[in-house]
Order: structure tokens, then C-alpha cells, then sequence
């Protein structure tokens, strides 16, 4: 073997190994650093500093930081942790960057209201950027909608809410689902199909995961909530009709001629309490349901309307 | 072996001080005292804050432009001014005048950035008016700005082993921005899916891991780091080296010196 | 000794078999673009042919420890011009292997050699041509090299500085070490070579000593006589006739330089002066080219 292929071998092993060698060694320092060390906006408060850092590169900076807007959503959602401080100074650098980038602002609309673990538990905040953005994009009607979402879901104030989806039905070239919603604040906020309606609308609207997956459990726990309703009439009628309780929800599906027994949307059947009360048997699984609670489980945080 | 590349680091080393780069030390010097006279005489709270932040940001943005300037002509220069003709001639292995050169070029800024880190705690005594336990984690920050120096001299001595003194330029400085923000491409790359997914991933873990290395926010906030990182970062460093210093050598070994 | 056959990636070089003796000069002439330089750079390892061997002192040419033995000034060399003589040779010495010991000695040794002693402290960006020729056969023959290969060591030079360094090779000769040089001046090659090889356009012409081959080749006189007369005899033995002032230049065959002189005895002229008339490689190579097919002659 000549000295030249001594030294492509060595070389090329060298190469190699080092490459493997490297790759594992960042996936290890993923794991030491601290977990602040993504998030610089500990040390950098103010959205106006990081502009004006960029050096004219908003455009990439907005993209780069909305994608630190969703790693470190994700991350803490994940870890089931219970502040998300960093979200909305990120999302509020993000838009400062650029204004025009919609999907912060429908991120924010979803997870900066609701209180955690389902969100960073800041209402105002929420408020402030869609406004914020309203001001940037007048012209935009997802921004109302975005709006009207925070006040409808999580404010619940229904009038206030009103008035946005009124205003965005008014943009040119809005969708026509904001003047039916604009219509149904008056008199059918509280009912379940309206809250459909706008949990529909959200998951068609994102190709996001963390978005979509939020839109997917609210309206699960909604078909909870709408099941627990009906449920509960029927057992309220059947005791009116015999003067007791079913003794199990099979005896109630034969009398009230239902088509099965009744199962959640995981499939699992509904539970009936002694007491008469009906429950779900996985509460856990249906982060946002209101109702169906089995006796002495605790719920968290809710984000839904409560029923008239 | 030892000797010889021995011999051609320091030749290499010799050439950058003569070639007057060890100047640049006074227009840092001159930047930094300035800056710490100036923050002295707001005094706003945050002097420490901004003579660390400006000092190692300025080491580090001084040492990448030298490292890539000299680091781009390593080889091409030889090649141009057919100085590399007398010394393969000679029993020199091919792979021992890049290492060498390695060697010296790493050599220079080390020793550059031994002199601007004097002038870092220079001027932050002098609008603290003391040292405190804190500032240890200032040499932390350096010690990681030598290793991202060492980095960016072997990927600037990998593309002048093919590639014009200007091209090679415009990579290496690419690649010092673009690892600059490595953790965010990893989650991008994490985030998308299919074949992009697999490119992205693949560049994502190629590209110098500098995000790790810069640790000035950190240190300005007298923020200790753990000597874990400080393990890792070095093992990273030495073989990203290896890797790209491998690549030189097969490249180079390779070239027909017209 | 140097024996190779091998091809070059855009113009095949064809098959050139060549062996050097120790302790001779050996020339390899050829016009420019021949393939000469190409040639060298292949022998030492810093072009890759894509066929062929060669072996140096013994040994396979891409062996490293073959490059302690041999000796390479490239043509018109730059050096690092940050470095003063002494320490360029310093460095070479280093890489050389040159033990520490004696290496400062060898160097003003070799300095005082090439004539480089007044400025071993200068910086090589000040030296001429003619002294950084210098300066590359000093690093050359740092090592105490036995063969030592030269790529145009005359080109560029003022006729000083050519007649020096032809003084230096024939002094190392005198030591005993073997000279592989390239040149396209015959007039360099015939003063210093015991044999050459010529090449053209990537193929070898010849090898041999130098009037060997020349003499396939008709050789040229020039006759110089008083006057302005062009006697007709002159004519008729096809003269090419010049007057320059009150003399007359004609060029004829070599063949025909006695019938020239009866001529001009006849017409009672006088004869001022008849001089061979070398040609140059390049009117050398033209010739050949014209007057026949490819003729690679071999003589060993």
C-alpha cells in the first residue's frame, strides 16, 4: 500500500468517524443545555432591540423566531409545565418583526389566553396583539376572527365578541362564516353548535400541529359536554316518567329507543353514577369537557362556555 | 512528522504577524477602551452588561474576519505563488502542510485572542472597579470563542484546499452565520417532513453547532455554565476539526497542482 | 535513474523511455509547451499521471523517502517574500530533515556557494531574478541532494546571471551529483549537457548527445565577404544574399561552404568571416516537421 493510500484511508475513516461522532455529541448538548438557552428572550425584552438587531433582515427574523415560538410552545406543553412566560414576548418580537406574518397571531389567539397548562393564562396580552395586528393588516379578516375567537372562547364576552366578527364580516372578501357568527353571538353563543362552528372553522384554518390538535380537543370535549347534556335529560325524564333512576344506562338507551349504548368519542360507554349522574370514564382524555366529571376528580382549567 | 508540521505552523505563524495582522489589536483596543470610557460616563447600571456583551462580541467578530481572511488563502496563496512547489518536494506529506498550516493559523488566534482578553478585563475593571467570582464564567465565554475559531480555521482551510480565496470566503462566513442559528434549524428540520425532512435534518447536523458556543447573553448575565457543556463543546469542537481538517487533507491530496 | 512512460489527461503524452546517468547532466529540451515542466511536476508528485511509473535513485518515484535525496527548482520561482534568505533556508533545512546541529553551518555553507552571503539578511521581496534564482538552487542543494531536478534555471536571466548559475551546475557536477534540467535554449544545453532528450508537443524527438542529433539536420553557414558584389557563382550555388553596408552576409548549406569559397577566391573578394550557423529548437523542430513524418528516434 503506497503512503498516498494510507493517508485516503486514514482520512477517509477520520472523516467518518468524526461526522458520527459529531452528530451524537449535539444531540448530547441539546440534552445538557438549559432550556433557557433557546429562549433569549430572557435577556432581550424589548421587540424593538431585536429589529433592530436584524439589520433589515425582519422577514428572516420573524420566520426564525415564530419558529422558536413553536418549539418552545410545544416543548412546555409536552412537559406539562405550568407558566409559559416566554410565549407571548416571543410572539410580540415575532410581530414586530413582521406584522404581515398571520400565523403568530392565530397561534396567540389560540394558547395565550387559556390558562395553563393549555396556555399561557394571559387574556390581555391575547387581546393586545390581534389588536396589534388588526392595526397592521386592516384589511385581513382573520385577524377579527382571530380577535372575536379570544373573546368568544376564553373571555367569554359574548358582545364584545359580537362586535369583532361584525366588524371583520364587513372586510371585503371576508369569509361568510363571520357574519354567522357575528348573527349567532346575539342569542346562541352558549349553544353547542356555535361553538362547533368556531372549533370547525380553527382546525380547517391551521396546518399547524399544536393549533390544530387544540381545535381537535375542544371539539371532542364539546361531544362530551353535548353527550353529558342529553344524557342527564333523558335520566331527568326517565326518573319523571318512573319515579327512580335507571339503574344503568343500558336500561336508559332501551327506554329512550336509542339507537346503542352511549360511548364518548374514544368509544368508551358513558358511566352512570348511583346517584344518578352521568360520567366519562376517561376524564383525562378530554382536557376541556365541563361536565361528566366522575365523583372526586379535580378538573383543570376551562376553556368552553358555560352552558346556559 | 511532528517536526516537520511543526516547522509549517510556525511558518504559518510568522507570515500572519508579518503580514501585520496582529495590528487589528488596536483598533480593538481602541473600540473597546473607547466603549468602556463612554458606558463610564452614562452610568446606567449596566456597564459590566455592555462591556461583556460588546467586548466578546467584538473578539468574536474580530477573530472570525481574521480567521477566514488568512484561513481562505492557507492553501491557494501557496498554490498562486507556487511557493508550494519547493516545499512538496521536499519528504513534506501533503496531509502534514495542512495540518500545519492548521496549526499556525489556529496558532494566531489564539495568541490574538489571549491579548483582546486582556483587554476585555482591562476595561471591565475599569467601569466595575473590581472583579467578581462571576467573571470567571467570562473566560468560559472565550474559551468557547477559540473553539468556534478553531472551527471556522478548518472550514476555511477546507474550501481553499478547491476552491478560490473568494468563494471560500463567502462559505465559511455562511456557515458561521448559519451555525449561528443551528438550533433553530434543527427544530425547522425537525418540523418538516419527507424528503426535505431528510435534507434538512442532514444540514441541520452538518452545520458548525455554534449556538452552543455562544454563551456571551449568558456570561453578561453572570450566568455560570456547567462544565459538562464546557466537556461536550470541547469534544464537539475537536471533532467537527477532524471532520472538516479530514476532508481538506482527501481534497488536497487529491489536486493536481497546475 | 529515470525511466517513465506515461500520458497526460488532456494531450497524451506517448510513450517516452528515458534513463539518466549518475553524475551527468542531462537536458530535456523542447519549445515552449512541450511538456517539460509538465514532465517534472509529475516526477515530483505535484501532477498525477494517469498512466505510467518512474523510478528515482531506485526507487518508486511517489516513495517520500525518495524526495530526501532529490533536489527541485521550479521555474521562475517565488519564495515567501516575508523571510529573509537565512530563514527561508532555515525552514526548507527543517522540513528537509537537515539535522539541527549542523544546519546553520550548511546554510552559510550553501549561501557562500550561490553567492548569497552579503544578503542573507535581506527580505527575499528585495532580491532580483537573478538572486532568488540563486536562492532556489541554494534551497535545492540545502539537503546535499544527489539528483537535483531544474525547471528552466537560465530563463529570465541577464547573460551574468546565466553564465553563474551554468558555473554552479557545472560545479556540482564536479561534486558528483546527477542534473535532470528543462530548457528551450540549445545554446544552454550545449555548453552544460553531456546528453539530452528532446521533446515536442508531448513526444520525444531523441535522446542522445547533442550533435548526434543535430547533424540529421542540414547546418547553415554564414559567409561574410568585402564589397557589394554578389558574384554569380554565389548565386547559382543558391545563396540567400544580404548587403549590408560594404559587406555582403549570405547564408548556404554547410555542404557547400568550400565551393563558396573557390567563388569568392576566383573573383579575387575577400573573405571576412564564415560562421556555422546554429539553428534554434524552434526552427529545428519546424524543419523536421516539414522535411518528414514523426521520427522518434531512439538512441541510448
Amino acid at each position: 500500500m503506497t503512503a498516498r493510500q494510507r493517508t485516503t484511508i486514514g482520512a477517509t475513516a477520520s472523516l467518518l468517524l468524526s461526522a458520527v461522532a459529531c452528530v451524537l455529541l449535539v444531540r448530547h448538548i441539546d440534552e445538557i443545555r438549559p432550556p433557557e438557552a433557546n429562549v433569549d428572550t430572557l435577556y432581550v425584552d424589548s421587540p424593538k432591540i431585536v429589529k433592530r438587531a436584524s439589520l433589515g433582515f425582519n422577514g428572516l427574523m420573524a420566520c426564525i423566531y415564530w419558529t422558536r415560538v413553536v418549539q418552545y410552545f410545544g416543548h412546555r406543553h409536552h412537559e406539562h409545565a405550568l407558566t409559559f412566560n416566554e410565549l407571548a414576548p416571543l410572539l410580540e418580537i415575532t410581530t414586530t418583526l413582521d406584522p404581515q406574518l398571520l400565523p403568530p397571531y392565530q397561534f396567540g389567539a389560540s394558547f395565550l389566553a387559556p390558562k395553563p397548562p393549555n396556555g399561557a393564562g394571559e387574556p390581555d396580552r391575547a387581546i393586545r396583539l390581534m389588536e396589534y395586528g388588526i392595526e397592521h393588516n386592516p384589511d385581513n379578516w382573520h385577524l377579527y376572527y382571530n380577535l372575536g375567537f379570544v373573546y368568544y372562547t376564553d373571555i367569554k364576552d359574548y358582545k364584545k365578541a359580537g362586535e369583532v366578527f361584525e366588524r371583520g364580516s364587513r372586510v371585503p372578501g371576508a369569509h361568510p362564516v363571520l357574519k354567522i357568527l357575528a348573527a349567532l353571538m346575539n342569542e346562541h353563543a352558549g349553544d353547542f353548535s356555535t361553538a362547533r362552528l368556531l372549533w370547525n372553522a380553527a382546525y380547517e384554518s391551521s396546518n399547524e400541529s399544536n393549533m390544530r390538535q387544540n381545535a381537535l380537543d375542544h371539539l371532542r370535549s364539546l361531544q362530551v359536554d353535548e353527550d353529558i347534556t342529553n344524557l342527564q335529560a333523558a335520566v331527568s325524564r326517565f326518573g319523571q316518567r318512573t319515579g327512580r333512576l335507571p339503574s344503568n344506562l343500558r336500561e336508559l338507551a332501551l327506554a329512550e329507543r336509542m339507537p346503542g349504548l352511549p360511548v364518548d368519542p374514544d368509544g368508551h360507554p358513558y358511566q352512570l353514577s348511583p346517584e344518578g349522574r352521568v360520567t366519562v370514564q376517561k376524564p383525562a382524555d378530554f382536557p376541556f369537557i365541563t361536565k361528566g366529571f366522575p365523583p372526586g376528580y379535580q378538573p383543570p382549567a376551562s376553556a368552553l362556555p358555560t352552558q346556559p | 512528522m511532528n517536526t516537520r508540521i511543526l516547522s509549517i505552523a510556525s511558518n504559518t505563524f510568522r507570515e500572519a504577524v508579518r503580514d501585520r495582522v496582529l495590528y487589528n489589536l488596536i483598533a480593538f483596543a481602541l473600540l473597546l477602551s473607547g466603549a468602556a470610557i463612554f458606558v463610564g460616563q452614562i452610568s446606567i447600571n449596566i456597564e459590566r452588561l455592555v462591556v461583556v456583551n460588546l467586548g466578546l462580541t467584538a473578539v468574536t467578530m474580530f477573530g472570525i474576519v481574521i480567521a477566514i481572511f488568512i484561513g481562505i488563502g492557507l492553501v491557494s496563496k501557496e498554490i498562486e505563488k507556487r511557493t508550494l512547489y519547493t516545499v512538496l518536494s521536499r519528504p513534506v506529506r501533503r496531509w502534514e502542510f495542512v495540518v500545519g498550516k492548521f496549526f499556525g493559523l489556529a496558532g494566531t488566534l489564539v495568541v490574538n485572542t489571549f491579548f483582546m482578553a486582556i483587554g476585555v478585563f482591562g476595561a471591565l475593571f475599569y467601569v466595575a472597579q473590581k472583579f467578581s467570582a462571576a467573571d470567571l464564567s467570562i473566560l468560559v465565554a472565550l474559551y468557547f470563542i477559540v473553539l468556534e475559531f478553531l472551527i471556522i480555521c478548518a472550514l476555511a482551510l477546507l474550501f481553499s484546499s478547491f476552491s478560490t480565496p473568494l468563494l471560500s470566503a463567502v462559505f465559511a462566513f455562511s456557515l458561521f452565520v448559519i451555525g449561528s442559528f443551528a438550533d433553530d434549524l434543527r427544530a425547522f428540520a425537525a418540523a418538516t417532513h419527507g424528503i426535505a425532512g431528510w435534507f434538512a435534518t442532514g444540514a441541520a447536523y452538518l452545520v458548525p453547532n455554534f449556538s452552543a458556543l455562544n454563551v456571551i447573553s449568558a456570561v453578561a448575565h453572570q450566568q455560570q455554565i456547567g462544565s459538562q457543556l464546557i466537556l461536550v463543546n470541547t469534544l464537539y469542537t475537536l471533532f467537527y476539526t477532524a471532520m472538516a481538517l479530514s476532508g481538506a487533507v482527501l481534497i488536497f491530496d487529491r489536486r493536481n497542482l497546475k | 535513474m529515470v525511466g517513465f512512460w506515461h500520458k497526460r489527461p488532456k494531450r497524451a503524452l506517448h510513450p517516452i523511455h528515458l534513463t539518466v546517468e549518475e553524475g551527468e547532466i542531462f537536458g530535456f529540451l523542447g519549445p515552449n509547451g512541450a511538456g517539460k515542466t509538465t514532465t517534472l511536476k509529475i516526477l515530483m508528485g505535484l501532477v498525477f499521471p494517469t498512466g505510467g511509473t518512474a523510478r528515482i535513485l531506485g526507487r518508486n518515484w511517489t516513495e517520500p523517502s525518495v524526495k530526501a535525496q532529490i533536489g527541485f527548482l521550479p521555474e521562475q520561482p517565488y519564495f515567501y517574500d516575508y523571510l529573509t534568505a537565512h530563514e527561508l533556508l532555515e525552514y526548507y533545512g527543517q522540513l528537509s530533515g537537515v539535522p539541527a546541529k549542523g544546519r546553520k553551518q550548511r546554510i552559510d555553507e550553501v549561501l557562500a556557494q550561490v553567492g548569497l552571503t552579503d544578503v542573507k539578511g535581506v527580505h527575499l521581496r528585495k532580491f532580483s531574478k537573478g538572486m532568488l534564482q540563486r536562492a532556489g538552487i541554494a534551497q535545492a542543494i540545502l539537503h546535499n541532494p544527489k539528483l537535483l531536478f531544474f525547471d528552466e534555471p537560465m530563463s529570465g536571466l541577464d547573460p551574468l546571471g546565466r553564465r553563474e548559475v551554468r558555473d554552479l551546475m557545472e560545479q556540482l557536477k564536479q561534486e558528483g551529483k546527477t542534473i535532470f534540467f528543462s530548457t528551450h535554449i540549445l545554446s544552454d544545453a550545449e555548453s552544460l549537457c553531456d546528453r539530452v532528450a528532446i521533446i515536442h508537443k508531448g513526444e520525444l524527438r531523441g535522446v542522445g548527445a547533442i550533435d548526434e542529433l543535430t547533424s540529421t539536420v542540414q547546418g547553415k553557414v554564414e559567409v561574410v565577404w568585402q564589397g557589394t558584389q554578389i558574384p554569380a557563382s554565389m548565386k547559382a550555388l543558391g545563396a540567400d544574399c544580404h548587403i549590408t553596408g560594404d559587406r555582403v552576409r549570405a547564408v548556404i548549406a554547410e555542404r557547400q561552404q568550400d565551393a563558396a569559397i573557390d567563388a569568392l577566391r576566383r573573383e579575387h573578394i575577400r573573405l571576412i568571416a564564415i560562421t556555422p550557423l546554429r539553428t534554434s529548437l524552434e526552427a529545428y523542430f519546424v524543419e523536421k516537421l516539414q522535411h518528414s513524418q514523426k521520427t522518434a528516434g531512439t538512441l541510448v
